[in-house]
């Protein structure tokens, strides 16, 4: 019994000492802010600090709450980051398909060869300069892997 | 050199240029910049910008496919053909029968774009068929 009222009062006692020098939430919010990447927003109620945002990946997002755990005064953090979805790869049009185009694409230019192999559109013969990036705006417009230009340019 | 390097000047042109979507990918030793620009003159700056890394576009290295934004509620297209009538055509392909012609800087009716490289239109003489999509240019 005696033991239990000491350690009740040395409870309350060590609560009201630790309230009394634990850093205030707008402390801990400002220096937790202060070495988050940009994009993270930090809020703290009661010594409880909220990540929110996006990061680029799956490590920012550990490093993040790594920088908010290690702060004086922090007592939990709720890591609500949200990690950026990857790019999706670039799409190439099939052989078939972009034959189709690149014929549709040349048939105005009728000085240049156009041949498409595993998505490669080769170019040869040749063009006038003037003529040159409006072919090249048509053929970029087709999901090409590559333009291979050859062209002698006029 | 890193291709994002090489085509900084670039891709920093088409973030100052406010391009939609913007997306710059590298894969395979190829640099792809993808986007929507507001208009054919923010298209034709960035094809610029592009010609001044690579003069005459030799390298092989980029694919740049900016296409200009088209309002849902475009009615009626500009014929820009370098000078020559624009051919109107019964099907989406060069392949097809020619079915009119649309003259140089002619406004005609725009009907539909379900295709995007061949757009349906439609003339004052009430001529309908498929054009080049990228000889026509939207009008407010």
């Amino acid at each position: 019994m005696k033991t239990s009222k000491f350690l009740m009062s040395a409870v309350i006692a060590g609560t009201l000492f630790l309230a009394s020098c634990s850093p205030k939430d707008a402390d801990i919010q400002a220096a937790v802010q202060a070495k988050e990447a940009a994009g993270i927003a930090v809020s703290v109620a009661k010594g409880a600090v909220t990540l929110t945002g996006e990061v680029a990946d799956d490590a920012a997002k550990a490093k993040a709450e790594e920088i908010a755990k290690a702060e004086k005064g922090v007592k939990s953090v709720v890591n609500n980051l949200t990690v950026k979805p990857a790019a999706a790869p670039v799409v190439i049009s099939e052989d078939p398909l972009l034959t189709k185009n690149v014929a549709d694409a040349t048939k105005d230019f009728p000085t240049v060869k156009a041949s498409v192999k595993d998505g490669v559109v080769t170019l040869t013969g040749e063009i006038k300069k003037a003529s040159l990036i409006t072919l090249m705006q048509h053929l970029s417009a087709l999901k090409p892997k590559k333009i291979e230009n050859k062209l002698t340019v006029k | 050199m890193l291709l994002q390097e090489k085509y900084k000047a670039l891709t920093d042109a088409a973030v100052a240029a406010g391009i939609s979507d913007l997306a710059v990918r590298a894969q395979d030793g190829i640099l792809y910049v993808d986007g929507t620009a507001a208009d054919g003159a923010t298209k034709d700056h960035l094809w610029e910008v592009y010609n001044q890394i690579d003069p005459n576009f030799t390298s092989g290295d980029l694919v740049l496919n900016v296409n200009v934004s088209v309002d849902a509620a475009t009615t009626h297209v500009k014929v820009i053909t370098q000078s020559s009538n624009l051919n109107i055509r019964k099907g989406p392909g060069t392949d097809q029968p020619i079915v009119g012609k649309a003259a140089h800087h002619e406004i005609i009716t725009l009907v539909n774009r379900s295709n995007d490289l061949w757009w349906l239109v439609r003339t004052k003489d009430g001529e309908e068929g498929y054009c080049y999509a990228q000889y026509l240019e939207p009008q407010d």
